[in-house]
This record gives structure tokens, C-alpha cells and sequence, in this order.
């Protein structure tokens, strides 16, 4: 049989293409300049309002000078008061995302693999999601008191419906092909969940728990604003009372900073469970 | 042996599929079911893969009627379908789970020999390419030593080099353990180079229209007179089978005009 040299030839070369295609290494080592492009308009219009503050065009009062919010910030960096206050925005948005998103996922997971259990869970949930979440204020403070447990119960609802949605979409969403080669080999239904299903719903889980993030620091800002005495939220809602809009434009930065913090902290910590993805994620 | 005994398929929405479809495969054998789309090919080896349920008759596998996936039935599908997570070498694996590590690497070890991807073992799938990606497939069903391997158009989607190059890999394979082969194909030359035996169906519904044995020597040369002997054959019976239910409603018509005579 002429089989294997003919097959040798042919497996060698289209390794030697597989080689001489670039690896992703070589492609990260060339910066891409472009990236500080997006710079360019927010810096541009920081530095005109500056000047036209310094040369006596404008008087900067409600719309403070970016200077006089990076002094803000610093001011309250030294003081200790932003550290504060960021670290109880930070803890409420963690318990709440913890406890909404944990919810989110076992229900989701629920009623994404079982008929049965969707019919039952799916219109319940669904008809709670339509109310609008901040509608549950003055309910959790009555049942749950000022502190910090009604708070952290409304960021919960918050993150809860985005993840609850994602993860029951993304099972219903798998691939059929790939759950036939699961019975093909005659996986039991926990092997098909834990070796197929899992795996195949991990990306839409991870964008889930992102947009269920996203929320949590969304809920976090209302849930402050009905009474706190810590927390950036606080920062706001003071900064509005006693006329500092510098406080309030600080406060926003630093809301803007932590919220992508915890989104790419996110993102790197379950990066290794979808790196098989074959998308253009990589790149963005 | 596999058999069927008059296996029938109809779908939810009164489609049917398959039709009375009697026939026996040989142990060993390589059957090619060739036919124009829509002639229940693909059905009849779901149902022999235990993917769908036949509407009546039965599948023996060695005595035994099939129900269900069934150990001793691989499968190769259309599409490469590997799982995007897993390694080339998981990929193999995945049907090998209740063996040991080192068994499990030894068989897997082999079959990437075989299809001449042992460097690539540690790759995504996602960084082979079509053809690379069902040598992937094709071993993963190897791997497992099937009494019986379903293989559905795994060639279709490629372009006739690699098709070769996939023929000769396919036959390596099967070479080491001989198991029993049913190929569904559209491809003449493809059913040539490989078969045995080759089943023409006939569409709507499904059933079979003739076997014909193709008895060339192995290796096959594609490229002599007795190899386009044998696709001329094939070809013809093929173009009966399409003809043949076209006639049909000729001769229908015709006994609906001799009954308005009457």
C-alpha cells in the first residue's frame, strides 16, 4: 500500500503550515499605538475646560476644573475618608453579587436543563423581572431595616436577573451536534452536564457574571442613596447637599475606576476556563 | 453481523424517512449507501447509532437488538464535531474514560501516529484545519475498537486532495482492527475506493433500490479501467434510482385514466 508515504507527506506539510502561522506571542509583542487613540478626546476636553477655567472664560463652579477633582480625590485619599468609603462600596457590591449571582446560576442551571423545572420556575421569575428592582426599596426596608442587609439584598435582585437569564439561555443554547457526540458515547446525564454542558456554557456564563456586575455597582449608587453613612454613594449624595461638586465628580471616578477594576479582575480570573474560545475576544 | 429487518423510520410530521429496509452487513465489511439527498441515508445511521428511535422493525448487532447508543458502535459525523475545549489528545480520549492513564495515552498515542498528528496533540482544535480536524474525528472513534463504524459524508465539506489523503488514513485505521464500516456517501468514486459492497437508495421514502459488489483488489488504483468499470456501475444504478420515481406518477395517472374509461 502506498498509504503511509503519501500520508506522511501530507501530514508534514500541513504541519509546516501550522508552524509558519504566527502564535499569539509573536502577535502581543508588536504594541498596537492605536490603542491611545481613545485617549485623545477625554484628555483633549479635560485640558480645554482647564484653560478656559485658568484664563477666566468660565467660572468652573458647578462644573469644577479637572484639577480641582484630582486635588478632591487627593484629599480625600490622604484623609483616608475615600478609602473608607470605597472599601463598604466595594463589600456591599461583593456580598450582593455573591449571593445574587450564586442564586442566579443554581436557578439558572435549573431551569435551563430541566422542561419541567423551567415551566414552573421561568414565569415566576420573569414577571418579577419586569419590576423594576428600585421598586423593592421601601419592601426591604421594612422587612430588612436601614442597614446594610436591605442594601445588600436590592444589589443581590440587581445582579440576580442578568445572571439567571444568561445561564438558563446559555444551556438551552448548547450546541446539539456536540450533546449527540455525549450520548454517542453514552454519557450518563451528570457526565453530559459536567463534560459537555459545563464547559460549553462557561463563555456566556463568564459575560453573565460581567453585565450581573455591572448591575451590582449600578444597585450599589441606589442602594446608597437611601440613607448610608459610608460608601461612595454617600459621597454623592453629600457632595449634592453641601454644594461640593468636585466631591461628586471624585466620587464618580472613583466609582468609574473600581467598577472596571472588578470587571477585569473578572475577566482575568476566568480567562483560563475560556481560552479555547475561538473568537476575536482576544483581540478587543 | 449487523442487520436490519424491516426497518422503518417515520418522522413526528408523517415523513418517511425509511422504508422496509432489509439488508445484512457482513463483519468486516465496508457497505457505502449512496443516493440522492433526502433517501433516509443519514437516518438509517442515526438509527444504527441509537440517536433516533426506529418507528418499527429491528437492528441486530451479533444476535443482539440494538437499543440505544451501544459500546460497540462508533460513529464519524458530517462535521468534525470536536469538542472546542479539549485538547487534540482529550479529544481522542473522550471516549476512553473508564481505562487507565496509561492505557488511555498509549491508544491515544497511536491513533495521532496514524493520522500523522502526534505534534499536534496539545493543540485546540480550533488551530487544525478542516482536514486535520476529522483525521481528529475519525480517530476518536477508533480509538474506542468499535465492532461497527458509522461514517456519515465525513468527507463532503473537503476539497479531493485531502478527501485522498483522508481515504488512505481511513483505510490505515481500519486495517488494524477490521471492524465493520457503513458509509453514507454521494460520492461515487468515494464509495468505489472504499466499499465492498455499495447500497443505492431510493428517496420518498426511503428505501433500497440495489446492491451491487465491488470486488476491485486492495489498494485501489483510481486511476484503471476496472475502477471506472465499477463508478460507471454505480453511476447507472444511481440514475435508475433517481428516474425510477418519476415513472411513478406516470403510471398512476395512467391507471386513473383507464379507470375514468371504465
Amino acid at each position: 500500500m502506498t498509504g503511509p508515504a503519501t500520508s506522511q507527506a501530507w501530514s508534514s506539510h500541513e504541519g509546516a503550515a501550522a508552524l509558519a502561522a504566527p502564535t499569539s506571542t509573536e502577535k502581543r509583542r508588536v504594541f498596537d499605538w492605536r490603542i491611545l487613540l481613545g485617549f485623545f478626546l477625554p484628555v483633549a476636553i479635560a485640558l480645554l475646560w482647564e484653560a478656559a477655567v485658568t484664563f477666566g472664560f468660565a467660572e468652573g463652579r458647578l462644573v469644577p476644573p479637572p484639577s480641582r477633582i484630582i486635588a478632591m480625590l487627593w484629599g480625600l485619599a490622604q484623609t483616608g475618608e475615600l478609602w473608607t468609603h470605597a472599601w463598604m462600596t466595594l463589600w456591599r457590591v461583593l456580598v450582593g453579587f455573591i449571593i445574587g449571582a450564586l442564586s442566579g446560576i443554581v436557578l439558572g442551571a435549573l431551569s435551563g436543563s430541566s422542561q419541567t423545572l423551567r415551566q414552573l420556575l421561568d414565569p415566576t421569575l420573569q414577571a418579577l423581572r419586569a419590576i423594576p428592582s428600585i421598586a423593592w426599596v421601601p419592601l426591604f426596608i421594612l422587612w430588612l431595616g436601614i442597614f446594610e442587609a436591605s442594601k445588600v439584598a436590592l444589589i443581590a435582585v440587581g445582579v440576580f436577573f442578568p445572571v439567571y437569564l444568561g445561564i438558563a439561555g446559555a444551556i438551552l443554547s448548547v450546541d446539539r451536534k456536540l450533546v449527540e457526540v455525549g450520548h454517542v458515547f453514552r454519557l450518563s446525564r451528570i457526565q453530559l452536564a459536567r463534560r459537555i454542558l459545563l464547559p460549553a456554557v462557561l463563555p456566556e456564563a463568564v459575560i453573565a457574571l460581567r453585565s450581573g456586575l455591572g448591575l451590582g455597582f449600578m444597585f450599589v449608587v441606589a442602594a446608597e442613596f437611601m440613607g448610608a453613612s459610608e460608601g461612595l454613594g454617600y459621597l454623592l449624595v453629600d457632595g449634592q447637599q453641601m454644594g461640593k461638586p468636585d466631591q461628586i465628580l471624585a466620587a464618580i471616578i472613583a466609582f468609574a475606576i473600581l467598577g472596571k477594576l472588578a470587571d477585569s479582575l473578572l475577566l482575568v480570573a476566568t480567562k483560563p476556563l475560556v481560552r479555547w474560545q475561538d473568537t476575536v475576544r482576544e483581540r478587543l | 453481523m449487523l442487520s436490519f429487518e424491516h426497518l422503518s423510520k417515520t418522522y413526528a410530521d408523517g415523513t418517511r424517512a425509511l422504508s422496509d429496509i432489509n439488508l445484512t452487513v457482513h463483519e468486516g465489511e465496508i457497505v457505502a449507501l449512496i443516493g440522492g439527498s433526502g433517501c433516509g441515508k443519514t437516518t438509517l445511521l442515526r438509527l444504527i447509532a441509537g440517536l433516533d428511535r426506529e418507528s418499527a422493525g429491528r437492528i441486530r448487532l451479533d444476535g443482539e437488538v440494538l437499543s440505544g447508543p451501544h459500546p460497540a458502535v462508533g460513529i464519524v459525523f458530517q462535521e468534525p464535531r470536536l469538542l472546542p475545549w479539549l485538547s487534540v489528545f482529550d479529544n481522542i480520549a473522550f471516549g476512553l474514560d473508564g481505562l487507565s492513564t496509561a492505557e488511555k495515552k498509549a491508544r491515544v498515542t497511536h491513533a495521532l501516529e496514524k493520522i500523522g498528528l502526534v505534534e499536534h496533540a496539545d493543540r485546540w482544535p480550533r488551530d487544525l484545519s478542516g482536514g486535520q480536524q476529522q483525521r481528529v474525528s475519525i480517530a476518536r472513534a477508533f480509538v474506542t475498537n468499535p465492532k461497527v463504524l458509522l461514517l456519515d459524508e465525513p468527507f463532503s465539506a473537503l476539497d479531493a486532495f485531502t478527501r485522498a489523503s483522508l481515504h488512505e488514513h481511513l483505510l490505515g485505521l481500519w486495517e488494524e482492527t477490521r471492524p465493520t464500516v457503513v458509509l453514507v456517501t454521494h460520492d461515487v468514486q468515494e464509495a468505489v475506493t472504499l466499499a465492498d459492497r455499495a447500497v443505492v437508495m431510493q428517496p420518498k421514502p426511503g428505501r433500497i433500490f440495489d446492491e451491487l459488489p465491488l470486488t476491485l483488489a486492495r489498494p485501489r488504483d483510481r486511476t484503471g479501467l476496472p475502477f471506472e468499470t465499477s463508478v460507471r456501475r454505480v453511476l447507472t444504478a444511481l440514475d435508475h434510482s433517481l428516474k425510477a420515481p418519476q415513472q411513478q406518477p406516470q403510471r398512476e395517472r395512467d391507471r386513473q385514466a383507464a379507470a375514468l374509461w371504465w
